[in-house]
């Protein structure tokens, strides 16, 4: 009865069902079975020939090393110096352009955002280049009689080198983003400025600012969940050192997962580290979110 | 009054030059790279350093003071990297591996999700809601946490070390499904009954009325999908091990641990793989700032 009347349901969404069906099935696959999975193997010793159930094990020897730590604060100090600095500098930059003419805000958009459209592997290796002791920028130091930097092989300069390059290397999609909002703007919320005297930089600090908030804190969002799994330029740079100087979070699961082979290790490090992005996430949506309308 | 528009002139020249000497810090990396890849070899580390190749400054003066072959072999060695690269590393099979993965991705993920987003868009189904949420839901969870059970599985069902591994997680990726949903939301659902009344089929409706509409969606998310693939690095490099299986981030990575301080080589190398990107976004633009705007939260 019951399966006669699904049946009959079925048959009159069959092709509602019919175009879903194969993304459905690769979500299922490749996206829902790795998630519930993930939470299986975080809770046991994985092994080809045997697995092991460990309970809470892989978490607690993660809390109890001092391995996580030395990651985690990496992580949270690359995060805490380079997301606010690709926020303002992306703000900055875009307020600069806004006022232009077309032509130009295209040619500046197109030119800030360029950089960042070859992958990381690229970017990293011209940069780990640059940092060579005998490499440009060392050269142009040596223009000012400062230098010459061990940049990538000692622990005081080595993480300063990795979020250097992630900061001068352009925030396009900030950019852009700002640019898009700046320009949603009603006019006369400016002309009404001008009409009650207040200069350019009131204007910008009173209206533009709190008005483009919004984007302010999606990029601060997007920016944090990014950084918290910064890892190609890590390999790429330093592979973690000298010793332990630039090891962050992915790179550590990285090596607890295909270097240690330690499957469970990894998995509980994955997990943890969602929570602790989540966490974050939540904390700035509670401070920096805004329900502004114009 | 004159002293005023005089300073307001002052302003923004001070503004385009600010700008242009930022834009060509941004762009500079990119330029250096280029620089050495054509860079005669033993030259590469010269102090000052040469900031335009060698063969480039003197190819033309040679051949108008008649010394041909001179100019000729300095072009030849200026060239020298990339033609290793092609001779004895096979960089062409990273190429061609990249270019095969990128775009049956990339055309695999415009069929379905645009499949997906019409019925999530445009059609009432049980389970519908709970299914798209479902998937939306996932999308917060960071890639890692998925890395090591898709890893276990990819070597289950036998696709490790084949290109399929690389081709298969970027197809169930949910962001594409999200943004043709809301861009197909727009279409007026009138079109699609008028369709049906004139006796078009399931099919039909989605191939010749939806799918023409979806257009700039489609190129949208067609470029967004083909730059992620292109530009991938972490996941092909855990499953790909077979050096002839590279794609070329994962190539080059291999490049600098077997070249360590060979940048002329390197930089060859790491200017192959940009190049491709950088015309694709020079040529569609348009598409790469429509996307990222479409892609975040205010819409």
């Amino acid at each position: 009865m019951i399966n006669i009347r699904l049946l009959k349901a079925i048959n009159k969404y069959k092709w509602d069902y019919l175009f879903l069906l194969p993304k459905f099935i690769l979500f299922l696959i490749f996206i829902a079975l790795p998630v519930l999975w993930a939470f299986v193997i975080a809770f046991q010793e994985y092994g080809i020939f045997e697995t092991i159930w460990t309970g809470l094990d892989n978490f607690i020897n993660t809390f109890t090393g001092d391995l996580f730590y030395i990651a985690l604060w990496n992580t949270l100090r690359y995060t805490i110096i380079v997301v606010p600095s690709q926020v303002i500098i992306a703000l900055i930059l875009a307020s600069l352009i806004n006022p232009l003419n077309r032509k130009a805000q295209v040619f500046f958009r197109g030119a800030f955002y360029l950089p960042t459209v070859t992958s990381v592997v690229v970017i990293a290796m011209t940069w780990r280049w640059m940092y060579n002791s005998k490499g440009l920028i060392n050269y142009l130091l040596s223009l000012f009689n400062l230098g010459p930097v061990n940049w990538l092989g000692s622990s005081d300069w080595a993480l300063i080198s990795i979020m250097l390059m992630s900061i001068i290397t352009p925030p396009g999609v900030g950019i852009i983003l700002y640019l898009a909002n700046m320009g949603s703007i009603p006019e006369s919320l400016f002309e009404a400025a001008r009409i009650d005297g207040a200069g350019k930089f009131k204007t910008w600090l009173k209206i533009t600012l709190p008005l483009v908030k919004p984007t302010t804190f999606y990029l601060t969002i997007l920016g944090t969940i990014g950084s918290f799994q910064v890892f190609t330029q890590v390999l790429l740079l330093t592979d973690g050192g000298p010793g332990y100087a630039t090891t962050t979070l992915v790179h550590l699961i990285y090596n607890s997962a295909f270097r240690d082979f330690d499957f469970g290790f990894a998995a509980a490090q994955a997990i943890i580290l969602f929570m602790v992005i989540l966490m974050f996430s939540l904390v700035q949506k509670k401070f920096l979110s805004s329900d502004i309308e114009y | 009054m004159g002293l005023k528009t005089a300073f307001s002139n002052i302003a923004k020249v001070t503004v385009y030059l600010f700008l242009i000497l930022l834009a060509l810090l941004s762009l500079m990396p990119l330029y250096w790279m280029f620089v050495t890849a054509l860079q005669l070899p033993e030259q590469v580390f010269s102090i000052p350093p040469k900031f335009v190749p060698t063969a480039i400054i003197e190819f033309f003066p040679l051949i108008t003071s008649g010394e041909q072959a001179q100019a000729f072999f300095l072009l030849s060695e200026a060239f020298r990297s990339i033609k290793v690269l092609f001779t004895k590393v096979g960089l062409q099979h990273w190429f061609v591996n990249s270019l095969i993965v990128s775009v049956t991705a990339t055309l695999g993920v415009l069929l379905f999700d645009s499949m997906a987003g019409y019925v999530f868009a445009k059609k009432k189904f049980p389970g519908r809601d709970f299914i798209f949420w479902l998937m939306i839901s996932t999308m917060m969870i960071p890639g890692q946490v998925t890395l090591v059970p898709l890893f276990i599985l990819i070597g289950k069902l036998g696709l490790k070390n084949s290109l399929g591994a690389v081709i298969f997680p970027p197809l169930a990726m949910v962001f594409g499904v999200f943004l043709m949903r809301q861009y197909m939301k727009t279409i007026p659902s009138e079109l699609l009954e008028a369709a049906k009344i004139d006796g078009a089929s399931e099919i039909a409706i989605y191939w010749k009325v939806i799918m023409p509409l979806s257009k700039p969606a489609l190129a949208t998310l067609g470029i967004l999908t083909f730059m992620a693939v292109w530009n991938s690095f972490l996941w092909p490099l855990i499953i790909l091990n077979k050096d002839y299986l590279y794609t070329l981030p994962v190539g080059l990575k291999t490049l600098q641990d077997k070249n360590l301080v060979d940048y002329g080589l390197l930089m060859s190398g790491a200017s192959i793989s940009a190049i491709p990107m950088i015309l694709v976004f020079l040529f569609f633009q348009k598409y790469f700032i429509k996307g990222l705007t479409l892609g975040s939260v205010k819409g």
